[in-house]
């Protein structure tokens, strides 16, 4: 596949060394190109993009608040719609917390409203913003500063909320998962989503280095080896249509992903082998 | 042209008159008639926006927002708990400078729930930016909007106007409203173009960047420029306004204050019934004018003290409490300006108030020797 060489988020950024959220913007913007406007929730991206008075976004830009980034896209779309530029995308990034938690609503209503844009959830299952916080989107197990492992805590006591299933639901016309691992695969799922009559939902597995403790030349690697054991899985639902989008040839064992985390240090072996066998019947399911 | 009708089918008319391009709207009592009409011109195509039904007030403000970014005209309107659940909305719609004009019924403020009217609901957010209009009557309300539009609009205030019309008293109400032809507001009101920041991709710009203890300030500093600029600008389009339309606006309306004893001060319908309480003490030989305040942000203290300043006392009518300070227009007036100065609060919940109650309003103030006391009008006292 062709990559187009031309950046739309400008390096420069305050990003983290290892910083997978800027991976997943460069990706996703080489596809829709100049002609997008991008839409915000407030999160490490609004702030590591745009500290006045300097910016690293390369096409225009708003950020309102944390959990309004889908209703803001909406008023966009209607308003650039209204003045005959039906062409431009509209696209959403917002990360878990602003996607699964507090933007949940807003986002439940662009999605049911039908409104032409792209929402891009990357996803790095906690709020690293604020110092790794859980979010509706932090697996089972992992330690984080308000679900930490103690003497009575396992870390998460609750499994991640299938956020992509839930658009699904909604008659979203293009949903998909993706990682920043798989660019090819993560850039295929933009342009289709860029390319759909409609809203597009994509929720983009993106690992981060201060909040899951590994370093910072990891990232992709860690990324991939969460799609390699089966506890990311790429897919897509296109007009309803279920397809498994990348099959590990020979699926890795879930504690090489676990292990190699500071967040899932804590776990004993009994409760890595309950995630082993929740990984084993999703992927039974999917055949993967 | 003569209608009959209410102040939402007012602001509803102001509104197709204006031309929105994007109205996102929630309903709310006793707001959901206009997001009612509003639906229907754009279904009949008398007005030809996009209509977004959001599923929230925080989203009608957050989708206002997006859309106006992309330098649009945009309506919204609300009502009481919707417009607390846009509080931080509206921080950011100023701070945004989107010159977005809304429609809000007063309500009262749950708990305990109310459907009824007073101001503690606009009054609350009287801190966040927006430019506020109290209307006494439809005909105001339908004024009110296309004015606010002209004034948010200009390039030297750029910040969202509220149009305040009283809940029920108001809303649900039909009296006589000229509704201006569209040749006639097309004039007035020529379609927005902004000369600033706005959404495009032929000149890509960031909006609502992050910003640290360096420039945070400048950004606040500019909006009360713009707040303090916005007085020539309302000066100039009630100007324009008069010489269109006929009816003639100013941040305050003056009755009977020049000769005034006691000047009472309020705003939105209860004007109406103090004018009536007026008028009868008049004929009794008592000397007492009402100040009714249109704007409340900008405050026009300099107007306020121009008219009062003759007068042996005033006294101001709350249909709002800043629990341990009392009303808020009282406070306000009270820290501006050296007067003789009694407070009351009447109204709160949709609790009726009479020409008795404004006659007894009268009556205290003239013997009165506290002016830090917060009277209470209307109160049970067998339900304390």
């Amino acid at each position: 596949m062709e990559i187009p060489e031309q950046e739309f988020l400008a390096p420069g950024h305050r990003g983290c060394a290892g910083c997978g959220a800027t991976v997943a913007v460069r990706l996703a913007l080489k596809m829709l190109g100049p002609n997008t406007v991008a839409v915000s929730s407030t999160g490490c991206l609004e702030v590591i993009t745009s500290q006045y008075p300097e910016t690293a976004w390369e096409i225009p830009w708003i950020h309102v608040a944390f959990e309004n980034a889908a209703a803001v896209a909406s008023g966009v779309e209607r308003a650039l719609k209204s003045q005959g530029k039906d062409d431009v995308n509209v696209v959403a990034f917002a990360g878990d917390g602003g996607t699964a938690d507090i933007g949940f609503q807003a986002l439940s209503g662009a999605m049911e409203r039908g409104h032409n844009i792209i929402y891009i959830c990357y996803d790095n299952e906690a709020y690293m913003n604020t110092g790794v916080q859980r979010s509706g989107a932090t697996p089972y197990g992992a330690s984080t500063t308000t679900s930490p492992a103690g003497k009575k805590s396992f870390g998460e006591d609750k499994p991640k909320k299938n956020l992509p299933m839930i658009m699904a639901a909604h008659g979203v016309p293009y949903v998909a998962t993706a990682s920043i691992s798989y660019p090819e695969d993560f850039m295929k799922k933009v342009k289709k989503a860029g390319e759909t009559e409609g809203p597009a939902y994509i929720h983009v597995h993106q690992p981060c280095t201060t909040g899951w403790g590994y370093d910072p030349s990891k990232t992709i690697e860690l990324g991939r080896l969460a799609v390699d054991t089966g506890a990311w899985i790429l897919y897509e639902i296109v007009d309803g249509e279920f397809k498994v989008t990348y099959r590990p040839l020979q699926r890795k064992p879930v504690n090489e992903y676990l292990n190699a985390q500071k967040r899932f240090k804590h776990l004993a072996d009994e409760e890595k082998e309950k995630i082993q066998n929740y990984v084993n019947q999703v992927c039974a399911e999917l055949k993967i | 042209m003569l209608k009959v009708i209410s102040a939402n089918r007012a602001i509803a008319e102001s509104v197709r008159l204006s031309k929105p391009k994007v109205v996102p709207v929630y309903p709310i009592t006793p707001q959901t008639s206009i997001s009612e009409y509003l639906a229907q011109f754009v279904a009949d195509g008398d007005l030809s926006a996009e209509y977004i039904k959001v599923e929230s007030e925080h989203s009608a403000m957050s989708a206002a927002i997006g859309a106006s970014a992309t330098g649009i005209r945009v309506f919204t309107a609300t009502a009481s708990q919707g417009l607390a659940l846009m509080h931080e909305m509206l921080f950011s719609a100023a701070g945004l400078r989107n010159p977005i004009v809304m429609g809000n019924a007063n309500r009262a403020l749950s708990a305990p729930l109310s459907i009824w009217n007073d101001q503690q609901d606009s009054i609350s957010e009287r801190d966040t930016g927006w430019l506020q209009f109290y209307a006494e009557n439809a005909q105001e309300a339908l004024d009110f909007v296309l004015q606010a539009y002209k004034i948010s609009e200009n390039e030297k205030v750029l910040l969202p106007s509220m149009v305040c019309v009283d809940g029920f008293i108001l809303t649900h109400t039909v009296e006589p409203v000229d509704v201006p032809s569209q040749e006639e507001v097309d004039e007035f009101l020529p379609e927005y173009k902004p000369k600033h920041s706005y959404l495009d991709p032929e000149d890509p710009m960031s909006l609502g960047t992050f910003t640290d203890p360096n420039y945070y300030m400048e950004a606040r500093y500019a909006m009360e420029v713009a707040m303090q600029a916005s007085k020539d600008v309302i000066r100039s389009v009630n100007k324009d306004f008069a010489e269109k339309f006929g009816r003639e606006y100013g941040f305050i309306e003056n009755y009977m204050c020049d000769d005034a004893e006691i000047i009472l001060v309020a705003m939105g319908s209860i004007c109406g019934t103090v004018k009536d309480a007026i008028d009868t003490l008049r004929e009794q030989g008592q000397k007492i004018g009402l100040l009714k305040i249109i704007a409340f942000r900008p405050f026009p203290k300099d107007e306020i003290y121009e008219t009062v300043k003759n007068a042996h006392r005033i006294a101001v009518l709350d249909k709002n409490i800043s629990f341990g300070i009392g009303g808020v227009l009282f406070n306000e007036i009270k820290a501006k300006m050296d007067v003789d100065i009694r407070g009351f609060i009447l109204g709160l919940g949709g609790r009726d108030v009479s020409p008795e109650d404004i006659k007894k309003i009268v009556d205290i103030t003239k013997t009165s020797t506290e002016s830090d006391k917060i009277n209470w009008i209307g109160l049970k006292e067998e339900e304390i």
